[in-house]
């Protein structure tokens, strides 16, 4: 078994604006099973990070416990991380933002840590409106513990032993946009040509942005009976439009008929363009977006892509009101306002 | 339908690729790429026409000497599914053996040198190209500019120096050597000159029952390996080693037999070949040429009176003129034997030497200039009518369209000298064939020979080596003779021609368990290691001192793991692919795209590193579940393994491809297995 991956790259790979490969934004060989769905979203936060000319050292991947949460492992070497206790990422998370906004977070979690024992955390996380990407890497099994039941598994699927489930799924999407978050997508670990689009807006939105990814457990959770393997999941999703991010600055390449595209402008100024269907659909109505969820779990159809974004929301740090500079950074005479301001306080009080 | 699909660009000329079929891959390779010599898409469309035309009509009129013979445009559908099942796809990939005339299976004798199994090594080679220890010091290495770690790290494997590290330390490997029956087959071959040719084809024939003479002009086999590689190159023990195996084998050897009749020759015989080399240095015609011409000298003719030890000293000051391997040799010879200002002028410039690089590099280590574009213009006499310099004018490059133009400048110069060497050039001559035997002649004299089977027009007289086209060098001299012992072969047996045997070919799964494979793939990322020298004043002194001493046993293994095991292949088989793009996300290089397949010039432009190498095929596979293919680009890949180590469900396998070019010896073989 290999350990590490032979340092030498293609010559003519692309470079960014910072003049890095998609390579320097590696992290170590996946010890995650060979086809999990979760390195081929690993690949996706590297491909988003290269094509955004991310700096590796201005992002934070934080996570909890799972096979999801080994993932920060095999990407972006050269970034910080804090690993933490099982489903308490979301707190890190909050803290972290406040200490220091200035940093990219991107939290890295699965179904068992955010939708059974963290699933307090995650609620607050997004009812506070965290400045961070949440990534659900969604197999619906636990394969660290060799393949039970999670809380985001469909109530007609088997398990790999044959049992049926008894319980309804959790649908982490909706309950999100109920919550207030401000960025909810919906993808699957095979369909990159849309996963990284939505990685990259996701990353550019400021506020809590929700990623529920479907990503197949190659182990536990790839059957026949299984409503999450690789085969199901291409069987029944229903992708809405194709969409495309448009970094500031640059022009819309894809070419739509007039009027059958929409755009979703985020807060750095780059835009978002997503391609109309039949939905009908505007992804800024939260009640539409509710409606279709609901609608497409119905007819057993998986809804793919952007399903809500609100572009007007604030973050976590503007609702409170925090300094424009991180706190980690603030000195002594910024902390403390001085004797003469306790003074005047004091005079106040008396 | 863009008209611009049939053609690709190089050095901004339009070019077309022609797609060989299946039948014809072994003789003509995988494709073959003509120029319409056009900037222009407009004036190349019509061109492009005419080369395709002329291909087809070619191929329907097989012609048995052709060698340009093309016939289906590829890229005016979707790429088709990549035959594997032919052994020449994955032959290609192997760089190095692909690029070797004789196709030695480069990568596993690189792996038993690693395993320090020198025997097994030095014998995987002397079955392809018969002389491994005489190769391995002196091969024009066509393997390493092919070698894939040039393009995917900086430097070619020193394939070359590996191939002299199975000799250095192998063990007696006579136990291995062929049998030789003791009832002869009844055929008498007779073979003309004792050079690698020659040599390779008693070996292949030996084996098989035949009665081989070998007529040999000098006093010792060995042909221009004696007389015209300097043995502080080849020492004299590597060449009578080798050279006398294949004697020992049972060859009768008549030396100092110089044929001056090929007409009394032919009848004793079932078949001739004829491997006399090209025996005539070419001449330097001059005003002085004549009246200085005892100390002018034809290299090629110095060399050999050195060798048999006829010349033992020359002048002081030494031109050699000349820019190729031969001149390289004789400056250096000229250096050792006392003289102390050797200088090299060549016409061209130094970039357009036909020297191998190594070869100028070590000349030019050991302190001899170079001066070039510089042409000789007078030999110059004194008064005694001795010579005693050179008059030369410099000459300027220019390149028009990829033409070099040589332009003389009008700038002279002089140089004095007391010797001169003419190393321009060797041409072939047959003044012992007479014209009316039945043997063809070109306009240039050279007798015309079928690239396929070596056979002359004479249906009993074969050619091979520089006999057959002029100078190259002794691993197609090797080749040559392969190819022509099977010819002999198949003549004395009545059996076509081009009824040729196949290439003996295997590719087995090295699938050991889970994740395991049974190669390493750990290779090393270190440059290319230097092979030691000797001491240069010392060597400088010595005429037989070997300079290069070759790679000591840690270097040579070292040297071992650069290898990237270009043989273990990574076969795709699409219908256990679930498409997790597992292999793509590993692949250090980028070699893999899952893609919509379409024409091959759009699928090279959207892999995920666009594939600009045309010299290098794609792998594509059969249709997958969501309608994609699987796109491998065989440029850059490392033969890591990676994409079947994190492959799920064994959709990709890495299988060792082994080919064995087709020689007498394989005949053999499957003979004995037919038996057991």
């Amino acid at each position: 078994m290999s350990y590490f991956k032979p340092i030498n790259k293609h010559p003519n790979l692309e470079k960014n604006k910072l003049g890095l490969t998609r390579r320097d934004y590696e992290g170590g060989v996946s010890t995650l099973c060979a086809g999990c769905g979760h390195d081929s979203i690993s690949a996706c936060i590297i491909e988003a990070c290269f094509r955004l000319n991310i700096e590796a050292y201005k992002v934070a991947k934080l996570s909890g416990i799972g096979c999801s949460s080994k993932a920060p492992a095999y990407f972006l070497n050269a970034s910080h991380g804090f690993n933490s206790v099982h489903g308490r990422m979301p707190s890190i998370a909050t803290g972290a933002n406040c200490a220091n906004e200035d940093l990219l977070y991107l939290g890295v979690s699965g179904d068992g840590d955010s939708a059974s024992i963290g699933i307090g955390q995650f609620i607050h996380a997004i009812r506070r409106q965290v400045n961070m990407v949440y990534f659900v890497e969604n197999n619906g099994t636990y394969g660290l513990t060799k393949g039970q039941f999670s809380a985001t598994n469909d109530l007609e699927s088997k398990n790999k032993y044959g049992e049926d489930n008894l319980f309804p799924p959790i649908d982490l999407t909706s309950m999100a946009i109920q919550m207030g978050a401000s960025y909810v997508a919906r993808s699957f670990s095979g369909d990159r040509d849309q996963l990284v689009p939505l990685i990259m807006g996701a990353i550019q939105h400021k506020g809590f942005a929700l990623l529920d990814i479907i990503s197949p457990c190659v182990t536990f959770n790839n059957h026949d009976s299984s409503t999450k393997s690789y085969d199901y999941i291409r069987n029944h999703n229903e992708a809405m439009g194709k969409t495309d991010f448009v970094p500031l600055g640059e022009e819309i390449k894809t070419n739509y008929d007039d009027g059958s595209s929409v755009e979703v402008k985020l807060h750095d100024g780059s835009r978002l363009s997503l391609e109309k269907t039949d939905h009908n659909f505007d992804p800024t109505d939260a009640g539409n977006s509710l409606e279709l969820i609901r609608e497409k779990n119905k007819e057993g159809k998986i809804i793919t892509g952007l399903l809500y974004v609100d572009n007007k929301c604030k973050p976590l740090t503007e609702i409170m009101d925090l300094p424009d500079k991180p706190l980690n950074t603030l000195e002594q005479d910024e902390l403390c306002p001085g004797s003469e301001v306790l003074d005047e306080i004091n005079k106040g009080l008396s | 339908m863009s008209d611009k699909k049939y053609l690709f660009k190089r050095n901004n000329v339009w070019w077309v690729k022609l797609a060989v079929p299946l039948s014809l891959r072994s003789e003509l390779g995988y494709d073959l790429r003509r120029t319409t010599g056009e900037k222009d898409l407009d004036k190349a469309l019509p061109i492009r026409d005419k080369i395709v035309e002329e291909f087809k009509t070619e191929f329907q009129i097989r012609k048995v000497n052709a060698d340009d013979k093309g016939i289906v445009l590829r890229g005016t559908e979707h790429m088709q599914k990549t035959d594997i099942s032919d052994p020449q796809y994955f032959h290609k990939v192997v760089d190095c053996q692909y690029a070797c005339p004789a196709h030695t299976n480069v990568p596993e004798y690189i792996r038993l040198i690693a395993q320090k199994k020198y025997d097994d090594a030095y014998m995987l080679n002397w079955e392809s190209n018969v002389f491994p220890g005489i190769l391995g010091r002196t091969c024009d290495r066509p393997c390493e500019p092919a070698c894939r770690r040039g393009r995917t790290h900086d430097k070619p494997v020193a394939i070359c120096r590996l191939k002299r590290v199975t000799y250095d330390y192998k063990n007696d490997i006579d136990p291995y050597l062929p049998e030789i029956p003791k009832v002869k087959n009844g055929k008498k071959i007779g073979l003309i000159g004792a050079g690698p040719a020659s040599l390779t084809v008693a070996r292949d024939l030996l084996p098989l029952g035949y009665e081989v003479t070998i007529f040999e002009k000098d006093n010792k086999p060995g042909g221009l390996m004696r007389t015209n590689i300097p043995s502080f190159r080849l020492p004299a023990e590597v060449l009578d080693e080798e050279v006398y195996r294949i004697i020992k084998m049972g060859a009768e050897l008549k030396t100092n037999s110089y044929i001056d009749s090929l007409k009394n020759v032919i009848d004793s015989f079932d078949a001739v070949f004829v491997g006399t080399g090209a025996p005539k240095g070419k001449d330097l015609e001059i005003p002085g040429r004549k009246e200085a011409s005892e100390n002018i000298h034809i290299g090629i003719d110095w060399l050999t009176s050195i060798a048999f030890e006829h010349t033992k000293s020359i002048g002081k000051k030494v031109i050699v003129i000349g820019g190729g391997n031969t001149a390289m040799d004789c400056c250096r010879t000229a250096i050792r034997l006392g003289a102390d200002d050797v200088k090299v002028t060549v016409r061209s410039p130094k970039s357009d030497m036909k020297a191998s690089d190594w070869e100028l590099e070590e000349a030019i280590d050991e302190g001899i200039p170079i001066l070039d574009n510089t042409s000789p213009k007078e030999f110059l006499l004194d008064d005694e009518g001795k010579l005693k310099g050179m008059k030369f004018e410099k000459m300027e490059a220019q390149y028009t369209d990829g033409r070099r133009k040589l332009i003389p400048t009008g700038e002279e110069i002089i140089i004095e000298c007391d010797d001169v060497l003419l190393a321009i050039g060797q041409d072939n001559a047959f003044p012992w064939i007479e014209k009316n035997i039945g043997i063809d002649f070109n306009e240039w004299d050279c007798p015309i020979v079928d690239k396929t089977t070596m056979q002359s027009s004479h249906p009993k007289v074969f050619f091979g080596g520089d006999a057959a086209w002029g100078p190259e060098n002794i691993i197609w001299a090797v080749a040559h003779g392969h190819q022509a012992a099977i010819s002999i072969d198949n003549f004395c047996s009545e059996v076509d021609l081009f009824d040729r045997p196949p290439p003996l070919t295997n590719l087995v799964s090295q699938k050991m368990g889970i994740h395991e494979w049974s190669y390493d793939n750990g290779i090393s990322q270190e440059a290319r290691l230097e092979v030691p020298h000797a001491d240069l004043k010392q060597a400088l002194n010595d005429l037989k001192m070997e300079v290069e001493l070759g790679f000591d046993e840690k270097l040579a293994l070292d040297e071992a793991q650069r290898c990237l095991n270009c043989d273990m292949q990574t076969v795709f088989q699409e219908k256990l692919c679930i498409e997790c793009d597992a292999c793509v996300d590993i692949c250090p290089t980028d070699c893999i795209t899952f893609t919509t397949n379409d024409t091959e010039e759009k699928v090279r432009e959207k892999l995920r590193v666009p594939a600009l190498n045309l010299d290098q095929d794609l792998y594509v596979s059969g249709k997958l579940a969501t309608g994609r293919v699987m796109i491998k680009d065989e440029d850059m890949c490392v033969h890591c393994g990676l994409c079947a180590e994190r492959c799920p469900t064994g959709a990709w396998d890495i299988q060792k491809n082994n080919y064995i070019e087709a020689h007498n010896l394989n005949k053999g073989r499957v003979k004995a297995k037919e038996v057991a």
